[in-house]
């Protein structure tokens, strides 16, 4: 919508273009910096690039000038006035954030006529908006609260003594995850943007005019998107806000931790607010090398599930096969005895999505102390070639953030729009900005963009005329990368980009565990343990009839169900552990709430059960464990930082072998927004997220 | 003492709030949110006549590639005049189909526009301004006699089907007020007489000549000219002395 038809017409002309578009050059030289324009703000000048608004200028002095339309990742619509300033030689206040700077301005943020304007503006806001903040779930942290404390009058000319002259709207049934009290809209239409240009579903719009002007959908139906809870955090009163967390807290109740999100493979950057040692909600925390400001709703309302079907002692099976609560010494003991007498060739250890690097690391040195090289993940990867030996082979290289400067994106086999929403978000933005050009090879889904599908054959990926499949296929990408990173101008462009599709793989592969338990199950492993591994790769029917299976994790699920030990550990809200992105960054969760019942932090358990069993892993507490990790990658500890990959080359020479004259079809897991909500232990114990799946399914019958 | 009292008095009658002057609400009489119902659903069928579908590619001619929606008016006014006098919510999808836009861009502007009916209405619909000037004029005579002669309410439908009224605001005739517009016609200079003529005609289905019904011909003054009524003067009228060649 907000990109020219004609040049996507002529973009996507035919699928023979993908490769001269994708070769052609990524950095243009850069036109000159234009001239800087001196303004003032207050007297105080500042030099800013042409075309910038007098309110970015003022913020660039540190100047706040009141908004609530206004938002820097959103279109400017210039509608709530809010942000009126006195302009010299201007004969009315100009609103701050449509108007663009021009040289020598001056803007006076804090004259009379600024704050009277400020003034009647939040008099007629207040006009139509309810007085009811004592039962508005957005007390406490609502923007028009703050700004009327701030720069309202402090009298009111409004008596309403008929209760009758404040405008009423109905509510609208907009999903499981957000509450409408539409009588409390402003009309700042940050929704509406958020809608149409982030989330790309353009659903939500204003019907009527004037005094009936309304927020909404017209037609009954619900804001439906993976990313759809943003809005309750752009909403600048409450009118939006979160349904789940409803009349739950206060903000200055509540405490608020900085963590990381391990839901998706992005490690987007959260809050967790808790009280009472219960995590209330959470909330995105801005970093705009990953998220940006924005967050999944995966990410935001599965906290429920932290609350729910979690393992909360530990648990042995009895004679009857059933798993009976124990105490920490005899499950620890039990385990202890099913890992030393195995033998060291029959013993594999899983690790599942929510893996922390630092319980990766014990139990892979434990493991490999007890003579055994059976490390696995659970979710695959090719092996042949370079294989996971050259970091570059397995990250998002790019980095997140880049993909907005991409000129051209193919996605091969991956619905990059579940897999890791705010990915997609960067490539949408990047579609709707830059006039970035999206293939993709897979199966059909919607991306929230237009993209040329070149079909769900993997054969599209070769070059050669020689089909791929697995490893092959990665060799065949390897080698594409390759082809084009050459025709760019730009050396420093990475193409090759994996995204992985758990919070744990990367730094599972970091540490050298094995992508993909297949070959290590058909061995027929006499002890299995899993960290947290529930996707259901590992199952009783593919383990010998006397297997073991210790499972060690947060939640009961799968996993749970099948172990005849089960070790309580703590999720991510529970630790203070170590998680690397897709794109190879190390971030760090923070303990937010203690672990229920007895569930303990996981390297610990595997720590105390390594001194049962008689191997004892050099490290007493989370820094040694730390100094263990940067031993083996100091990646791992840098937290925050990426390292630049390289060796693409290499990586392309190795797979060169295997070109194997294969074809198949692409496929993804998840390919409609149901398939989103439920896809790892967490989300999968959260009513909410049930409660979307109902939404979603309710929806598709709806004839709109 | 005397005015002391009064003043005491006055206070024991003087009412706690401050006193204001209050108007009504004032409310449009359509919803801006959709409702199922029988007649306009999202089912009810609606395609364009192929006279329509010509007329449609017309109009998207005239706009630029990356600018089609800016079309979106004048079809859904088609779509209106095709399907008598109102707008369906399969219209709205037809035409967000036709633009290739999403369905909200589409409400938007139907609901913005209250030219734009969404409502079934009778095959006349009565649009009755009562603003200012018609008011001063006597609209409300005029709308009191519409509603007793088609016996529907302001803003419903006639029990027989074939009246709708509506009360509209400016109309932009105020100098031929009261007025009142049926369909895409004026009738102007309106007396209760002239408006129950006029809907006895439509009741027989005849059209009414349009326009004042005063024996004006436009706007011009009733009487005949009250100024400007001598011949017009020729050039340099006016002029100084000292200026006239």
């Amino acid at each position: 919508m907000l990109r020219q038809p004609l040049c996507r017409a002529l973009a996507l002309s035919s699928p023979a273009r993908a490769v001269p578009l994708a070769s052609r050059s990524y950095s243009n030289p850069v036109p000159a910096e234009p001239e800087k324009v001196e303004v003032f703000i207050n007297d105080k000048p500042v030099y800013v690039a042409p075309g910038t608004t007098v309110l970015q200028a003022a913020a660039q002095v540190g100047v706040e000038i009141p908004r609530f339309c206004y938002h820097e990742r959103l279109a400017v619509a210039g509608n709530c006035r809010m942000c009126l300033v006195e302009v010299e030689r201007s004969p009315k206040p100009v609103a701050a954030c449509a108007m663009p700077v021009m040289k020598g301005m001056r803007v006076k943020t804090d004259s009379d006529l600024t704050r009277k304007a400020r003034e009647g503006v939040m008099e007629f806001l207040l006009v139509n908006h309810p007085l009811d903040c004592p039962i508005c779930d957005q007390g406490g942290e609502c923007d028009l609260q703050d700004q009327s404390m701030a720069f309202g009058s402090d009298r009111s000319r409004f008596t309403d003594v008929h209760f009758s002259g404040k405008r009423a709207v109905e509510d609208k049934d907009i999903g499981p995850l957000i509450k409408t009290i539409m009588t409390r809209c402003i009309h700042c239409t940050r929704c509406i943007r958020f809608a149409s240009e982030v989330a790309g579903v353009d659903d939500f719009g204003t019907t009527g005019r004037g005094t009936d002007m309304q927020v909404g959908t017209y037609v009954e139906k619900m804001l439906l998107s993976e990313l759809s809870g943003n809005v309750i955090d752009l909403c600048p009163v409450g009118a939006l806000t979160s349904k789940p967390y409803s009349f739950a807290a206060r903000p200055w109740e509540t405490r608020r931790i900085d963590s990381v999100d391990v839901l998706d493979p992005l490690g987007s950057n959260i809050v967790v607010t808790t009280r009472t040692n219960e995590v209330l909600r959470i909330l995105p925390r801005t970093n705009e090398e990953i998220n940006e400001e924005w967050l999944s709703d995966k990410s935001r309302f599965a906290c429920d599930g932290l609350k729910r079907q979690r393992l909360v002692t530990p648990m042995m099976t009895d004679s009857r096969g059933n798993l009976m609560p124990v105490d920490w010494e005899d499950a620890i003991v039990a385990a202890a005895r099913a890992l030393r007498d195995c033998p060291p060739n029959k013993l594999l250890a899983v690790a599942g999505d929510m893996a922390d690097a630092e319980s990766l690391v014990a139990l892979k040195d434990l493991v490999n102390r007890l003579g055994s090289e059976n490390t696995c993940t659970e979710q695959y990867f090719p092996l042949d070639g370079a294989g996971i030996d050259l970091r570059s082979s397995y990250l998002c290289n790019t980095k997140i953030a880049n993909v907005e400067d991409a000129d051209f994106v193919l996605l091969i086999g991956t619905n990059v729009r579940f897999e890791a929403p705010l990915l997609n978000a960067r490539i949408r933005k990047a579609y709707v900005h830059k006039d970035t050009d999206v293939a993709l090879i897979g199966p059909k889904v919607d991306l929230t963009y237009d993209y040329m599908h070149v079909g769900d054959s993997a054969s599209v990926v070769k070059i050669s005329p020689r089909g791929p499949e697995g490893s092959a296929l990665l060799a065949y990408t390897q080698e594409l990368a390759c082809k084009l990173q050459d025709k760019l101008q730009d050396k420093e462009w990475k193409v090759l980009n994996v995204l992985q599709r758990t919070a744990s793989q990367v730094a599972a592969l970091d540490l050298g565990y094995q992508p993909g338990v297949g070959k290590a199950l058909q061995d027929g492993p006499k002890v299995v343990y899993l960290l947290g591994a529930d996707s259901g790769v590992v199952s009783r029917d593919q383990l010998p009839k006397d297997a073991f299976v210790i499972y060690q994790g947060h939640h009961g699920d799968a996993g749970a169900a099948m172990a005849d030990v089960v070790l309580p550990g703590a999720a991510y809200t529970e630790k203070r552990a170590t998680f690397v992105n897709a794109e190879g960054r190390a971030q760090q969760t923070l303990v937010a709430v203690a672990p229920p019942g007895m569930a303990r932090e996981d390297w610990k358990i595997i720590r105390a059960l390594s001194e049962v069993i008689g191997e004892r892993l050099p490290y007493d507490n989370l820094d040694e464990v730390r100094d263990r990790l940067s031993e083996i990658s100091p990646a791992l500890v840098a937290y925050g930082d990426v390292q630049e990959n390289n060796y693409f080359a290499q990586a392309r020479a190795l797979a060169q072998s295997l070109q194997k004259p294969v074809s198949g079809k692409l496929d993804v897991q998840l390919k409609h927004l149901e398939d989103f909500f439920m896809t790892d232990t967490i989300s999968r114990a959260s009513p909410t997220m049930a409660k979307c799946i109902q939404a979603v399914l309710k929806q598709k019958d709806s004839p709109y | 003492m005397l005015s002391s009292l009064r003043t005491g008095i006055k206070g024991l009658w003087r009412v706690p709030a401050r006193s204001l002057q209050t108007s009504s609400v004032l409310q449009h009489d359509s919803l801006f949110v959709h409702r199922d119902t029988p007649e306009d659903n999202v089912n009810t069928p609606f395609e364009f006549s192929e006279a329509n579908k010509k007329r449609i590619d017309a109009l998207l001619a005239i706009y630029p590639e990356g600018h089609k929606r800016g079309a979106m008016i004048p079809i859904l006014d088609l779509a209106q005049r095709q399907n008598g006098g109102w707008l369906p919510l399969s219209a709205m999808h037809k035409v967000a189909e036709i633009l290739n836009l999403p369905r909200m861009r589409v409400y938007e502007v139907a609901t913005f526009y209250t030219m734009f009916i969404r409502r079934p209405v009778g095959k006349y619909h009565l649009q009755v301004c009562t603003t200012t000037p018609c008011w001063l004029r006597g609209s409300d005579a005029i709308l009191k006699a519409i509603v007793e002669d088609t016996k529907c309410e302001v803003g419903g439908n006639s029990p027989c089907g074939k009246f709708s009224v509506s009360e509209v605001e400016c109309l932009g005739a105020c100098v031929n007020a009261p007025m009142l517009q049926v369909n895409d016609d004026y009738y102007e200079d309106l007396t209760v007489e002239d408006t129950k003529e006029i809907i006895a005609k439509f009741k027989k289905d005849e059209k009414p000549v349009p326009g004042p019904r005063s024996g004006r011909y436009a706007s011009e003054p009733l009487g005949g000219l009250t100024s400007l009524t001598e011949p017009p003067t020729g050039p340099g009228f006016g002029v100084q002395d000292c200026f006239k060649a």
